[in-house]
């Protein structure tokens, strides 16, 4: 007995047509509706976020031993550096010290509310980076289960690290400030003139380092090393989280602004254990509004 | 069903290491990527249906994970695996020569279109950094890679055709 092929089938190139068509029909979509995949997010995330827990661990222990090839020599030179930037920042910490008094004896005098509220935080640990080269955005192992939403601020170690763009069950996508779409206000902390910071590819890879511009210094007072900080102009991003360092500025071919580069103050080589900030700008907004 | 669970699990086991090992061990910032050789691999070895399919399978994964709009993966995946299905009739599986020429032309052209499509429009122009220094270190260690993950995929596949020539005797 033989099988007789009766099995109609539709000719490869209109099925990829097809698919074409309906790819792009639901990223005009998504696009035009702004949401992420929903149910598929939740499905896939219960089946990948758990082994890549496990796996990253694997890649941290693989990364923890490259990290012990460094040369002695290396060791002792930073030794001998870090020797000397001890004896500046115990000089320049006792000055803080003093500043600290003067100005805890000031906000008593005015009772003023301490001007940044102890944000509750969440520990996460990041479990997965964009796996193209293009951009840098991130998964971490706390989800909606865990009360991370949206739009919330990330941070690591000393500074701002990205904000929450997608949130499942129990994973959420974070988009780092280093990332080349990323763009937010930002502001330097010794002037309080406003910037715009942008994450931008090319001058990672070179210089470890994110370029800002639109600054107005009409005094020209920014100078490299300040600080520079979020800043209240920012929907998204909580007021004051430091963001990194002024490396290098330039005035801009019109005159009036200055653009350049910023050091980050968090490490993204090593992004392994983050600190998500449960408060979000937007309720504190609304908060205030409804108190008004 | 064999082949269907297998690639699958091959889909899912690259689409995990590249985004948490091969992140850790990556070299100035670059990481390989292994979905392109799965993709590209199965389309010569398959055709272009198949190729289609399991090009859809990765693109929809890097959508829902990492996507910056979704459905932008799947297309360019789909569409790369169809391209790499039509060499199917001049692939031969002892020549390595195709399998990395397509492995690495499917990698180029997938980098370049994100390139196209999601860093020109916002106004990076500097085409020839981006192409110096991110493409091409891409191309080279995926290339490391390839020469190993394209053994392993080449045997899945001649073993799984195997199986299916034996249950599709038994009916003759």
């Amino acid at each position: 007995m033989r099988r007789k092929k009766t099995k109609f089938s539709i000719p490869a190139k209109y099925i990829l047509l097809g698919l074409c068509g309906l790819c792009i029909a639901v990223m005009v979509f998504m696009y035009s509706v702004g949401s992420s995949a929903g149910p598929l997010n939740t499905a896939a995330s219960y089946v990948f976020v758990p082994m890549q827990k496990g796996l990253n661990a694997v890649g941290t222990f693989f990364s923890n031993k490259s990290d012990r090839f460094q040369t002695l020599e290396s060791v002792m030179d930073e030794n001998e550096d870090l020797k000397k930037q001890v004896e500046d920042l115990s000089n320049e910490l006792n000055a803080i010290k003093l500043e600290q008094y003067e100005l805890e004896d000031l906000r008593e005098l005015y009772k003023l509310d301490q001007k940044y509220p102890n944000y509750k935080k969440v520990a996460a640990n990041v479990i997965g980076k964009d796996s193209g080269n293009w951009f840098h955005t991130f998964l971490i192992d706390k989800g909606s289960k865990d009360g991370i939403e949206k739009d919330m601020n990330v941070i690591a170690g000393k500074g701002l690290v990205g904000i929450v763009i997608d949130v499942g069950p129990h994973y959420a996508k974070v988009r780092s400030i280093i990332d080349d779409t990323s763009k937010m206000s930002g502001m330097v902390l010794s002037t309080s003139d406003n910037c715009i910071i942008h994450g931008d590819l090319k001058t990672m890879n070179e210089e470890r380092s994110i370029p800002f511009d639109s600054l107005k210094d009409e005094d020209n007072k920014v100078k490299s090393g300040d600080q520079v900080v979020t800043s209240y102009v920012s929907d998204k991003f909580l007021q004051g989280i430091l963001v990194g360092y002024i490396s290098e500025t330039k005035m801009d071919s019109n005159n009036i602004t200055k653009s350049g580069t910023i050091t980050l103050a968090a490490d993204f080589e090593h992004l392994r254990e983050v600190l998500v900030i449960l408060d979000k700008k937007t309720d504190a907004v609304s908060d205030t509004e409804k108190s008004k | 069903m064999k082949r269907k669970i297998s690639v699958i699990l091959i889909i899912a086991i690259c689409f995990l290491l590249q985004s948490t090992i091969f992140k850790a061990l990556s070299f100035a910032s670059i990481s390989p990527n292994l979905l392109i050789v799965v993709v590209s691999s199965f389309g010569f070895m398959r055709g272009r249906k198949e190729g289609m399919y399991i090009g859809l399978l990765c693109g929809l994964l890097l959508d829902i994970f990492f996507g910056q709009i979704f459905g932008f993966y799947s297309l360019l995946y789909l569409v790369l695996g169809y391209v790499n299905g039509m060499f199917r009739k001049i692939f031969y599986p002892d020549d390595i020569k195709l399998p990395m020429v397509l492995i690495l032309g499917s990698d180029f052209v997938l980098n370049f279109m994100i390139y196209l499509l999601l860093f020109l429009p916002r106004g990076r122009v500097n085409l020839i950094y981006y192409l110096l220094h991110l493409m091409v270190p891409e191309m080279v260690y995926t290339l490391v890679i390839t020469i190993a993950l394209y053994f392993i995929i080449l045997k899945i596949n001649q073993r799984l055709e195997r199986i299916e020539k034996r249950s599709a005797a038994k009916f003759v």
